[in-house]
């Protein structure tokens, strides 16, 4: 333990420092005025800071002086369920906004991988989404504005409450999917949707090709969906590649869009999953990742999907993967080697296609990096930004591998 | 209107190299010709730029933004100049480059669904270029036949539709730019998932201040296979918006969510936009829904429903395309439609919480009467983007003094409902005094600091957006830090 850092902690922070498992300071701020006050004392002093959530999601190993973890800042701030807006604190999980929204018959449209007890700002962070971004899009579009801690302690916010607005710079887009390199996530405007009346789930079974084929015809007919997934063996715990199709409306709505899918499906069988049935096999499939130790996203469009599938069961193993068969984009989970992770990224950047580490123990984060090499002009860009944010590089957080990997 | 102040000349050999990259009669350097650039879309502001030089290719405006890079020179990238904020225009020691020659669509991908363009390339014309492949390209501004792809970018311009599928920042998935230094860089991929950092979503809305968008790369939507165009009219207008929040809270997201009030109404009909709607309506309600044909009839149901038990005296369905447009020619040109009513006209923009609504409308009628204005109403209600338009008359110095007035008025009445300052036409040099009424220093500085990161010399757009004041003290800091 490094005590006059914990010296130094308990005197600005109080009794919201204690010492962690693996013998570091371990501070948990209720607000985002106490998180900033933390953070100036770390830049002055230029201690290095892992950020955690609920250490949920990504392996809390990060090398540093002294944890911030934002468990303590979990709460629903408010609620507006005419205007569909609330504001939470990035360490509120999932689990518990639903729980808070369902009353207002309202629901932020994020399913990302992992836990459901992951905060949204771990989300906001990795930008890590799920199924449901074939209708609702990515988690940027479900963020109305942020207040965010920098690494030097400074309280900045950007965008607002509406839903419409651009007023200033968005600075709340190089939060998401920002790694926390941008500052840490303390209050989050999101937007909220209407729970829809009715809300049916199919699920096909079968080999890839086949279940590739019928989600083409799907999509290509335009049939009004939530989700349409396809989702590894591995990752469903079967021997057959699955393919899930969701559909959100009025009761007239899905009828007429289920029959539409099971007519352009042709020989493939979809089934009725019950709502409970449902929800637990999307959850599956969100959990399922986390039995590998790194998940990365591809960032391929639909029509690209067949090759790149082909091309991660060349390069790393099928692993544990799903694929938006609409709206685009890939996971994959499983224990590749740096160097094939790097291969991989070789073969899919010559099709335009980045691949981002989500989540990985920080030995292998740091040696590929989240995001790989920058491309020519990104670096010096991003290198400008990130100062602006954390000036002292106090926030552990490897955008770039370490060998420009 | 142009200050009557003497402008410096302008360096001639400034004028020949510009020349020798674009041609020389492709540099308008005659006051005359200067003077076309001197407003855009907002009467209020003008500025007449020390040259406008229009580039025809990407490789010309890299040229030139290096050649300015080298001689220090300001300059502003600029559209078509429908602006609604005075982003666009450039001050007497500044550069003009409007790129509307630069209008080629590169490439429509059908399988892909994305197109590329260059920034010069209509709104409109992309979307009539995407139709024969059953695609569309969705942020539709007001101005969408004039208005270019590449001031839709800095703007990040919305749109009726916007409701349903967002802003161009939703639809941008990449971009080449050049910098203020002359770097060239590629940002996004097809997909729109960054390598690194969203470097795309940053420069999306920066309002020409970050650098310029030479290609872009966007997303394109299947033409839905089935619209259903409603239209309803209110006898008074705090019903017609309590139907809008019937609607939201019921789940249905329409394709379009318009509100009109009388006056604007009375406008329209009186013009040669005429759409037939009810001139003694308080306000009217056009509701357009789309998808597939068994939901978007299903939601048609509910919300014909819901628009009578709010008070709907009437609710009319298009029956043809040719009457669907009739509706929508009504809103899109009710700006057209005021010019009626008085020379010139403001287009205000700002965002209020939807449940809002109700009492925001409330108090601008009040700030009308305050203030001795005509004032209408034609706003994308299903968003909260109100669009109050004040019509006056510029020579009439004191009218122009309760105009600016009462548009101040308006966005403090918007600010105190927990809204902004704007929803789509952008901060510009319209509102750049009004940033410090949503955002702290702190965050005001930072803003400063991240355009500073793209254009450390702060030639690009330069004085919009961010008071200056802000940019100062954000320096003064990081000095004292090192």
């Amino acid at each position: 333990m490094n005590e006059p850092i914990f010296e130094a902690l308990k005197a600005i922070a109080r009794e919201a420092v204690s010492l962690g498992g693996d013998g570091l300071p371990r501070v948990a701020p209720a607000s985002a005025e106490a998180l900033a006050s933390v953070m100036r004392h770390a830049f002055e002093r230029r201690w290095r800071v892992r950020v955690e959530g609920r250490a949920s999601w990504m392996p809390p190993d990060a090398p540093a002086d002294l944890v911030i973890t934002t468990e303590r800042m979990n709460r629903l701030l408010s609620v507006a369920p005419a205007d569909l807006v609330a504001t939470a604190q990035g360490g509120a999980s999932m689990r518990a906004i639903r729980s808070a929204l369902a009353p207002h018959r309202a629901w932020v449209p994020l399913d990302p991988p992992g836990s459901p007890d992951r905060t949204l700002g771990s989300i906001l962070a990795t930008g890590t989404a799920g199924p449901l971004r074939h209708r609702f899009g990515p988690v940027r579009d479900q963020v109305l504005g942020t207040t965010v801690v920098t690494g030097d302690g400074r309280i900045v916010r950007a965008g607002g409450v509406v839903v419409k607005n651009v007023a200033g710079f968005d600075l709340t887009k190089v939060q998401i999917g920002g790694f926390a390199a941008f500052g840490v996530i303390a209050e989050i405007n999101v937007r909220l949707r209407a729970v829809p009346v009715a809300r049916q789930t199919l699920v096909a079974r079968g080999g890839l090709e086949a279940l590739l084929e019928a989600a083409r015809a799907i999509a290509e007919a335009n049939v009004d969906l939530s989700l349409l997934e396809l989702c590894s063996p591995a990752l469903t715990a079967s021997t057959e590649w699955a393919l899930v199709a969701q559909t959100l409306g009025t009761p007239e709505g899905v009828n007429a869009e289920i029959e539409r899918i099971t007519t352009a499906a042709g020989d493939i069988r979809f089934d009725p999953l019950d709502g409970a049935a449902a929800d637990r096999f999307l959850a599956a499939v969100g959990e399922g990742v986390l039995e590998s130790p790194v998940v990365v996203r591809a960032g391929v469009l639909a029509s690209g999907t067949p090759e790149t599938v082909d091309l991660f069961g060349e390069t790393i193993g099928l692993g544990r993967l799903s694929a938006g068969l609409g709206a685009g984009g890939l996971r994959w989970a499983g224990n590749p080697t740096p160097a094939h992770l790097r291969a991989l990224r070789i073969r899919l950047a010559e099709r335009e296609i980045p691949v981002t580490v989500e989540r990985a123990p920080w030995a292998f984060r740091r040696e590929v990096g989240h995001f790989g090499v920058f491309r020519e002009g990104v670096r010096p860009l991003t290198e400008r930004v990130r100062a602006v944010f954390d000036p002292g590089l106090v926030l552990a957080a490897p955008l770039e591998g370490q060998d420009g990997s | 209107m142009a200050p009557a102040i003497a402008e410096p000349a302008t360096d001639p050999e400034l004028l020949r190299a510009l020349g020798r990259i674009v041609g020389p009669r492709w540099v308008r350097a005659r006051r005359s010709e200067r003077r076309a650039y001197e407003a855009d879309g907002l009467p209020t502001h003008a500025s007449v730029p020390m040259v406008a030089v229009l580039p025809g290719t990407t490789r010309e405006v890299i040229a030139l933004v290096r050649l300015l890079a080298e001689r220090g020179v300001p300059w502003v990238a600029r559209g078509a100049g429908t602006g609604l904020s005075g982003g666009a225009l450039a001050a007497s020691d500044a550069v003009l480059i409007p790129l509307t020659r630069l209008n080629r669509i590169l490439e429509i991908d059908p399988r892909r669904r994305r197109a590329r363009i260059e920034p010069g390339v209509v709104n409109a014309r992309l979307s009539e270029a995407a139709l024969p492949h059953g695609l569309l390209y969705a942020p539709d501004p007001s101005s969408q036949s004039a208005c270019t792809l590449g001031g839709n970018v800095a703007e990040n311009a919305g749109g009726p539709h916007c409701l349903k599928y967002g802003t161009t920042t939703n639809h941008v998935t990449a971009l080449e730019i050049v910098l203020a230094d002359g770097t060239v860089t590629r940002l996004g991929s097809p997909l729109g998932e960054p390598w690194g950092p969203d470097l795309v979503g940053l420069f999306v809305g920066s309002e020409g201040m970050f650098g310029i968008a030479l290609e872009i790369t966007v997303r394109l939507e299947p033409i839905p296979a089935a619209i259903r165009t409603l239209l309803a009219d209110f006898t008074s207008v705090r019903e017609a918006t309590e139907a809008v929040g019937a609607i939201v809270a019921a789940g249905i997201v329409p394709a379009a969510l318009e509100m009109l009030d009388q006056a604007c109404v009375r406008a329209v009909e009186a013009s040669i936009y005429a759409a037939g709607y009810p001139t003694d309506a308080a306000a009217v309600l056009l509701v357009e829904l789309d998808g597939t044909g068994p939901s978007v009839a299903a939601e048609a149901t509910m919300v014909e429903a819901m628009l009578r038990k709010r008070g709907a005296r009437s609710v009319r369905s298009a029956e043809t395309a040719a009457e669907r447009a009739r509706l929508w020619q009504g809103r899109k040109k009710a700006f057209g439609a005021m010019g009626r009513i008085a020379p010139d006209l403001v287009v205000q923009d700002a965002v209020v919480p939807r449940s809002a609504l109700p009492a925001v409308l409330d108090t601008i009628g009040e700030i009308g009467r305050r203030y001795r204005l005509t004032i209408c109403n034609v706003f994308h209600a299903g968003d909260g983007n109100l669009h109050p338009n004040i019509c006056y008359d510029r020579r009439d110095q004191d009218l122009a003094g309760r105009v600016e007035e009462a548009s101040r008025a308006i966005m403090e009445a918007c600010v105190a409902a927990g809204g902004s300052i704007t929803g789509e036409h952008g901060v510009g040099a319209d509102k750049i005094d009004y940033m410090p009424m949503i955002f702290d220093e702190t965050s005001l500085a930072t803003m400063c600091a991240v355009r500073r990161a793209f254009d450390p010399s702060e030639r690009a757009n330069p004085n919009k957006v961010v008071p200056v004041h802000s940019c100062r003290e954000w320096r003064a800091a990081t000095g004292r830090r090192r």
